[in-house]
């Protein structure tokens, strides 16, 4: 059972998220949400989870910077994060990946593209 | 394709009309799981309740809307989310945000030679037809009407010159 973080400044695309995790075949124990960088750097303060998904662009602070800061956060150590984003551009998939993010999806998404760069993440078979 | 034509005369002379429509097309059979289709040329279209714009800046700027009427909108948000879930106004917006998100992102993501160079805005949603909308883009601009579930949705692109 894996414990996410989903961020988006879109509750909608929360939900979208959650279920294509879900879908997927994620047995999801608990899902944490956070509206931009900042909350999402406040919630892993308080809570550990197995896998990060977000969205990069968000007001307060985008899925670029908050990707940066998450190295200097303890509980946050080695969790892998996959940015699931409109920009589909090359490069803001260097960027991302660059800032140490795992996995890149592009909106819009279908539920076999979460479960290929999802899965091999939290050790399953895609 | 060089950058060194403008966007707004390459969208002139390229025709991005039928990559905007694809685009939108792609958001609607991906994330709704239906197919829709451009709309005849003597479809009507009555003021839209409701309208979500992204706007587009960098070497392609300008902004995208989307609009519909409010039954609509539900039912986008209703497709997106299910029955169960989309339940408030504030969801419906916020689907249509995303929707609009989405095409804008897609059909950015169509044109070759915008790598890196145009970014796009978080979603703003209008309620109610009756405003004004005045983009201080003024240049060229592609405009297409879909059919969804028997009901005209519009989407614009107006590229600032």
């Amino acid at each position: 059972m894996e414990n996410v973080l989903i961020v988006d400044d879109s509750s909608v695309m929360r939900k979208i998220v959650e279920r294509s995790l879900r879908q997927a075949g994620l047995d999801l124990k608990k899902v944490v949400e956070a509206g931009n960088g900042v909350e999402a750097l406040s919630a892993l303060a308080n809570e550990h989870v197995d896998l990060i998904l977000c969205d990069i662009n968000m007001p307060v602070m985008d899925g670029l910077e908050f990707v940066r800061q998450l190295s200097t956060v303890e509980n946050a150590k080695g969790v892998p994060v996959v940015m699931i984003t409109t920009e589909g551009s090359e490069n803001h998939v260097v960027q991302a990946l660059s800032a140490g993010a795992k996995g890149y999806i592009r909106k819009p998404f279908t539920p076999d593209q979460v479960k290929e760069h999802v899965l091999p993440l939290v050790g399953k078979k895609s | 394709m060089s950058m060194d034509t403008s966007l707004t005369t390459r969208a002139h002379e390229e025709n991005w009309l039928p990559i905007l429509e694809l685009a939108v097309e792609e958001v609607f059979e991906i994330m709704l799981g239906c197919r829709i289709k451009p709309a005849d040329k003597d479809q009507p279209v009555a003021n839209q309740e409701f309208t979500a714009m992204v706007g587009l800046a960098g070497e392609l700027c300008g902004i995208i809307t989307f609009s519909c009427m409010r039954a609509t909108a539900r039912e986008v948000a209703i497709r997106m989310l299910g029955p169960e879930i989309a339940d408030s106004p504030e969801q419906t917006s916020d689907a249509l945000g995303e929707i609009c998100n989405m095409i804008a992102g897609n059909f950015k993501n169509k044109l070759s030679g915008t790598d890196g160079k145009c970014m796009l805005s978080v979603p703003t949603v209008i309620e109610g037809a009756e405003y004004s909308f005045r983009s201080m883009a003024e240049g060229e601009s592609i405009e297409t009407v879909m059919i969804f579930e028997g009901s005209p949705i519009s989407v614009n692109l107006q590229l600032h010159s």
